[in-house]
This record gives C-alpha cells, sequence and structure tokens, in this order.
C-alpha cells in the first residue's frame, strides 16, 4: 500500500470520517485514495484552506474529538495559517495537513514550496514532516495523541508528495510512545486536601471555570461540586455553558465584556477556586490588582500556566475531571457548609443583573434584542457559534447556554471569519440539533465564500448576520477612546445579504424590525436549507459593560446595572 | 521578585531535526534571552544533552523550565545549581605580545590560571583555558590590559555531582 493509502487507513483507525479540505498538485495522491475508502470516510471540499481549518475547529469544539483539515503545499497550507493560530490559541485538538513538494526538491525553492514547518512552528503544540512512506503511520498516530492529550492543541503534518506515492514496507505499529510527553493527570493528594481546607476556610469562595473543564468533559462533576457546596460559579467565555446558565448560582462569564455580578464576586471574594483557566488579560485586566485580597487556587493539566500570570497560593496540576471529583469526595469528608451570608448577597445583587434596564430601542434592532430573543427560542441543546466583535460580545453577555460546547467563539485569538466554517464544522460534528450562526456584517464577509461548501455539502444551520454596516467593536473603541475619530470602520450598506443567499441558492430574510424577529427566527429553524437573517441592527450601539485593557475591574462601566453606584455599593 | 543571576538549565531532547530551532524559538518567543547555548550527543542514541545558561530572576527560571518541558521533543529539564554541578567552559583567547616584559608577565597569568599555551609567534599567544564562565570572565579582563585579539567560547556545559 502507498503512503496515502495508509494515511487513510491510518485517519480512520483514529475515529475520523470525515475531513475537511482542498486540492492540489501536491495533495493529489490523497485525495485520489479517498475514492477507494467510499463510505468509510469523506471529504468536505471548502471554497478556502482558511475555511477548512476553522470547520475542523468548529468540529472539534462541538464533538470533543479531533478532527482533520487538509491542503496542498505553499500558497494552499499558507492559508490554513490563520486557523492553526487560532487553535493554538484555544487549545483546540485539530491535525492539518499540508501538502509538499517531493523529498528530493526539498530546499530548492521548488514550485509551491513554503517551509510550512518553520511557519507552524511557533503556532503549534507540536509539527511533523514525513520523510518516508513508512514513517506515515507512526508520525500521525502520534500527532493525534500529542493533539489530544494534556492540554489539546493544533499539529501539523508536512507531507512531501513522494511519501504519499511511495510504499509503505514496514509492519504498521499498534501504540506509539512519545518519550518526552507524559501529561500529569493525577493531582498531588496533599495540593487536594490543602484546596478543600481552604475552600472549608473561607468566607466568601467563588470558583472561576475555564475551558480546561470543558475539555476534561467534567460538566456533570463541577454540578455535583456546587450543589454540594453551594459556591457561585463563574466562567471564562471559553466555559461558557459548562454550568447552566439559568442555575441561580451561575453568575455568567467574567471578564472585560462579562457580567457584572460575575465581576462583583470576583471583587469580593476571599477565595478564588479556579480550574482550566489561563487567566488571560480579558480575564485579569490589570494583574496588580486582580484579587489582590484573595487567595487563588489554580488547578490545570498545564503547569506552565500556573503561576504565569497570577500569584498563586494553592497549585494543583492535573486533570480538571480528577480534582473536582477529588475536591469534592474530601470537601465531604470536611462537612463544609454552604457560606449563607455570601450566597444571600450574591443573589441579592444578581438579581439587579438580571434584570438589566430596558433597552432603548430606536428605529433598528439592538443586540441585546436579538439575544433575549434567541434565549427563548433555542433548545439547550443547539449550538451558537459566532464572529469576532461586537456582536460575539453581546452573545457572550446575554445568551444564557446551558450545556457545555453549545457556545463555539474563536477566544484567544479573536479570528473574524471564523464564524461561518466553525459553524459547518459544528453542524457536520452534530447533525442533530440547530446550530445558530450569530455573525458580525465584517466578520462574515472574510469566509462569505463558504456559503458554496453549505450549499454543495447540504448543510442546514441558521446565520443571523448582525447587520450594523460597521466594524462595530473598532468603532466602539473608536468612540469611547479617540474621541470619536472614526477612521476606516464603516463598511456601508453593501452586500445585499439577501442577493447574496440567493446567488448561493439559499433563503434570506431581512428582519428590519423587533416585530418581525421572533417569525423569522422560527422560519428559518423551519426551513430545510440555510437561512440567512439580515438582521438591521442599530449602528451605534455599544457592548457595555466594558472593562478597560489592563484596567481595574472596579472600574468596568456602562451596562445594564440597575441599582446604586457606579458599581455595586461598598 | 529574586535576584537576576546566571541560571544554568540541562536538558534531554529528542536529536530530532529542528529540535534547536524549536527550542531557540521558544526562548525568543517568551522573551527570554538565551546566553550560551551548547549540544552534543549522549550515550543513548537518538537522544541529545543540551545546556543552556540564561541570566533572568527565580519566577523567569521557573517559566523557563516550564515551557521547555512543555516541548514534545524535550525528556528532562534540570537546573543545575553551582553547589550539586559541575560546570565548565572552555575559552581559546589570543593575545597580543608587545613586548619581553608583556610576554613574561602573561605567561605568569597562563601559569596561575592552569590555562594551557596552545599557540605561539613572535606576535602572539594563545591560552586554552577551561574552568566555571566566572573564572572564564575574570581571565579575559585581566588580558585585556595586553592586547585580546580574538575570544572563542564554547558555552555552558554541565553534569551533576555524585
Ligand atoms: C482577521 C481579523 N482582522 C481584524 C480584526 C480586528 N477586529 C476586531 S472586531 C472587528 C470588527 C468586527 O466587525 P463585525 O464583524 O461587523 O462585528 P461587529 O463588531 O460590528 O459586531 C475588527 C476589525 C480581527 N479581530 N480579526
Ligand atoms: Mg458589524
Amino acid at each position: 500500500m502507498n503512503g496515502a493509502h495508509i494515511l487513510i487507513e491510518t485517519l480512520i483507525k483514529q475515529g475520523i470520517d470525515v475531513t475537511f479540505g482542498f486540492p492540489g498538485g501536491s495533495v493529489i495522491p490523497l485525495f485520489d485514495a479517498y475514492l477507494d475508502y467510499k463510505g468509510k470516510i469523506k471529504n468536505i471540499l471548502v471554497r478556502h484552506e482558511q475555511g477548512a481549518a476553522h470547520a475542523a475547529e468548529g468540529y472539534a469544539r462541538a464533538s470533543g474529538k479531533p478532527a482533520v483539515c487538509i491542503a496542498t503545499s505553499g500558497p494552499g497550507a499558507c492559508n490554513l495559517v490563520t486557523g492553526i493560530a487560532d487553535a493554538y490559541m484555544d487549545s483546540i485538538p485539530i491535525i492539518a495537513f499540508g501538502g509538499q513538494v517531493p523529498t528530493s526538491l526539498i530546499g530548492n525553492d521548488a514550485f509551491q514550496e513554503t517551509d510550512m514547518m518553520g511557519i507552524t512552528l511557533p503556532i503549534t503544540k507540536h509539527n511533523y514532516q514525513v520523510r518516508t512512506p513508512n514513517q506515515m503511520a507512526p508520525m500521525i498516530m502520534k500527532s493525534f495523541k500529542i493533539a489530544v492529550e494534556g492540554r489539546p492543541g493544533p499539529v501539523y503534518i508536512d507531507l512531501p508528495k513522494d511519501t504519499m506515492t511511495g510504499e509503505v514496507t514496514e509492519p504498521i505499529p499498534t501504540e506509539v510512545n512519545i518519550a518526552g510527553f507524559q501529561p500529569t493527570k493525577m493531582p498531588n493528594p496533599i495540593q487536594i486536601k490543602k484546596a478543600a481546607e481552604a475552600i472549608a476556610k473561607s468566607e466568601r469562595p467563588l470558583l472561576l471555570i475555564g475551558q480546561g473543564v470543558v475539555i476534561s468533559e467534567a460538566s456533570k462533576e463541577l454540578a455535583e461540586l456546587v450543589s454540594l457546596t453551594k459556591i457561585p460559579v463563574s466562567t471564562t467565555f471559553m466555559a461558557k455553558g459548562i454550568f447552566d446558565e439559568t442555575h441561580p448560582l451561575s453568575l455568567g462569564t467574567v471578564g472585560m465584556h462579562g457580567r457584572k455580578i460575575a465581576n462583583y464576586a470576583t471583587l469580593k471574594t476571599d477565595l478564588l477556586i479556579t480550574i482550566g483557566c489561563r487567566f488571560s488579560d480579558r480575564i485579569t485586566g490589570n494583574l496588580k490588582t486582580y484579587v489582590e485580597n484573595a487567595k487563588v487556587i489554580h488547578a490545570d493539566i498545564d503547569p506552565a500556566e500556573i503561576g504565569k500570570n497570577v500569584k498563586i497560593d494553592i497549585p494543583i496540576v492535573g486533570d480538571a475531571k480528577e480534582i473536582i471529583t477529588q475536591l469534592t469526595a474530601e470537601l465531604k469528608k470536611l462537612q463544609t457548609k454552604e457560606k449563607t451570608e455570601w450566597t444571600k448577597t450574591i443573589k441579592h445583587y444578581k438579581k439587579y443583573c438580571d434584570e438589566c434596564v430596558p433597552i432603548k430601542e430606536g428605529k433598528r434592532i439592538h443586540p441585546k434584542t436579538v439575544m433575549l430573543e434567541l434565549n427563548k427560542l433555542m433548545k439547550p441543546e443547539d449550538i451558537v457559534v459566532t464572529g469576532v466583535g461586537q456582536h460575539q460580545m453581546f452573545a457572550g453577555h446575554f445568551l444564557r447556554m446551558r450545556k457545555p460546547r453549545t457556545f463555539i467563539s474563536s477566544g484567544g485569538a479573536g479570528t473574524m471569519g471564523f464564524g461561518l466554517p466553525a459553524a459547518i464544522g459544528a453542524k457536520v460534528a452534530k447533525p442533530d440539533v440547530n446550530v445558530f450562526l450569530i455573525d458580525g456584517d465584517g466578520s462574515f464577509q472574510m469566509t462569505i465564500q463558504e456559503l458554496g461548501t453549505i450549499k454543495e455539502a447540504g448543510i442546514k444551520i441558521i446565520i443571523m448576520i448582525m447587520n450594523n454596516s460597521y466594524l462595530g467593536m473598532v468603532r466602539q473603541w473608536l468612540e469611547l477612546f479617540s474621541d470619536k475619530r472614526y477612521s476606516e470602520v464603516y463598511l456601508g450598506t453593501t452586500p445585499d445579504f439577501l442577493k447574496v443567499a440567493d446567488a448561493y441558492g439559499l433563503k434570506g430574510i431581512r428582519v428590519a424590525k423587533k416585530s418581525e424577529l421572533e417569525s423569522a427566527i422560527k422560519q428559518a429553524i423551519k426551513n430545510d436549507t440555510t437561512t440567512i437573517l439580515d438582521i438591521q441592527i442599530e449602528e451605534e450601539s455599544n457592548v457595555l459593560p466594558m472593562l478597560l485593557p489592563g484596567g481595574n475591574l472596579k472600574d468596568a462601566f456602562g451596562g445594564c446595572m440597575a441599582g446604586p453606584g457606579k458599581y455595586f455599593e461598598g | 521578585m529574586t535576584k537576576e543571576k546566571r541560571h544554568v538549565i540541562s536538558m534531554l531532547v529528542e536529536d530530532q531535526p529542528g529540535v534547536l530551532t524549536r527550542i531557540a524559538g521558544m526562548f525568543a518567543r517568551r522573551g527570554f534571552n538565551i546566553d550560551t547555548i551548547t549540544v552534543g550527543k549522549t550515550t543513548k542514541a537518538g537522544v541529545s544533552k543540551m545546556v543552556i545558561t540564561v541570566i533572568g530572576d527565580d519566577q523567569i527560571l521557573e517559566q523557563v523550565e516550564k515551557q521547555v518541558n512543555k516541548l514534545i521533543d524535550t525528556i528532562k529539564v534540570m537546573e543545575m545549581t553551582e553547589d550539586k554541578s559541575i560546570i565548565r567552559e572552555l575559552c581559546l583567547i589570543k593575545v597580543a605580545i608587545s613586548n619581553k616584559k608583556a610576554k613574561d608577565e602573561i605567561l605568569r597569568y597562563t601559569k596561575i590560571y592552569k590555562t594551557k599555551i596552545v599557540d605561539i609567534t613572535p606576535k602572539t599567544i594563545t591560552a586554552e583555558l577551561i574552568g566555571d564562565p566566572d573564572k572564564i570572565d575574570s581571565f579575559i579582563e585581566l588580558m585585556k590590559q595586553f592586547g585580546v585579539k580574538e575570544v572563542s567560547r564554547t558555552g555552558v556545559t554541565a553534569v551533576s555531582r555524585g
């Protein structure tokens, strides 16, 4: 068998039945091999390789399983780069294959030769160049192991053409071993004990849950910990939905555009219990004042994250599910009691936050209105994917997600254009749920060509374009910090998204008034093809509250806070 | 924050193409400054030993160790502290001879520092010195008065004691 066939067989053994890819000279042998594995594996032909990478990400984010994208050498592989970098920032397990010129031509500046090993080095967890057909299977097997185990991340594999056409002569190993890769899964029991004792002693404990808990599939364990201890739960943007956001103890997301109640609790806590979160600058603001008066427990599978940004009192290295389970067991032994004073205060202020100030609706629709409507119409299993910008932050702030892996967004990289292809990947992974894409008019146009993929692959999603004619997030920064000196942020009113929908053979509905919203979304859910809702959003609405970049949490301003003072009293 | 000082980090790495780029690239990306770097084979096939010195406080050291450990090609990372390891560097230094008096003095110093004279011409003396980097620093400093024509240092290598 040649290298290409072994490649496909290895993918199938790894549980892959669908890939996202785009052909070219160097990968002709690979796509040729697909013809021999019909019914076992298929490729979804994207319209641009960036789409392949984001679609793989969407698949991985929705399913928790690793996903594969493929491009040809040179420009094809270069087009994967944004998606690989995005996956790296958000710890998403994708395996990206790039074709390469034959080994005999490497280093000669042959046609469509690009040093992809060099380019992907700083944006992958690891990368491999297959040098002989015999290395094909073991390198792919190692890549899957690396992508998935410990803290996940993307792996790039460079495929010189002759490694796919050449014959594999050695037997395929059943297992691979990587000497330098043994992530710590089991936490140190002494640290668990210390953490449990600190929790028992604390008066105002707060959970800060990050995507690590999503990755380790520990939502059930987390719910048990909370039901035992009644500790309020804040999450990062990336972990949205890991804990039912309609639960009375859910405070929603923290950080720059997080909910005030979550940031308030962060200011007031005396013990922050952080699990699977890397304390990004969008969460902490000014590191000097962040939780300056609280003790911090930090549990993470990546030891390099502990102490990187925030000074930690009790570090725990290990898998989140293990840690939560053991912590719960330890706390049961200690017979911890609910901190009733604290939960009462939290519930009291949370009420303000839930009620919010009413929206002043102008001629066009306020973004928040859309989110509140969607909260009513989506089912708990349904998935929301977003673009990047104001609409993304409105979604993060106002949507109430109830299950893990239902909120999919580019967090660490903030990649405009992520939304549409990621929504394709999510729908392929979860064909039985509704996938809502909440996208910006700017973001959507960055990967709009994937509407072709949607049509031809028969994928049905619901596209909600939050059309404000602006690169809204940048416009907001210019309004707030540059005295409204708007420069290069107005997009105008093109294109006509309904005509775009029509051109691709899809459905389109314009939503100009609040009163049309409900029926339009319902219609899009009912339609049997993808529908684009062109939602006419107020042009200059701002996402608030907002924490200034590098600012102090207590100075977060604006937002839907009825009640006293600039922030909560006290 | 603790004081900045030199840290010697020893690591075993897989002898793969590009492993040096990976490690050097990670240092550059995270803003850690490599002071010296040496690489060599070990007795185990496919495993190389790399010794890197960095200047920084304890927090930098901790991050360096953790980030290096994270690289897939890294098998083991250790800090080599002065009390628990033998730390050596080799230096070749070519010094100008301006007159007889200078020559005698240079030779006297090379003896005190236990260096080996590896080349001598009417105008230059080249000495080979093996020692810890501080000793080499001080020898070079001492030779500056005579005129140092060329210095070549290998960078630090180290083994643990016992
Ligand atoms: C690829 C890329 N380019 C530029 C940016 C910078 N950026 C962040 S948000 C934003 C505006 C997004 O506009 P739109 O998609 O219309 O969303 P809105 O903010 O209007 O809701 C820009 C330009 C980015 N995040 N990604
Ligand atoms: Mg916009």
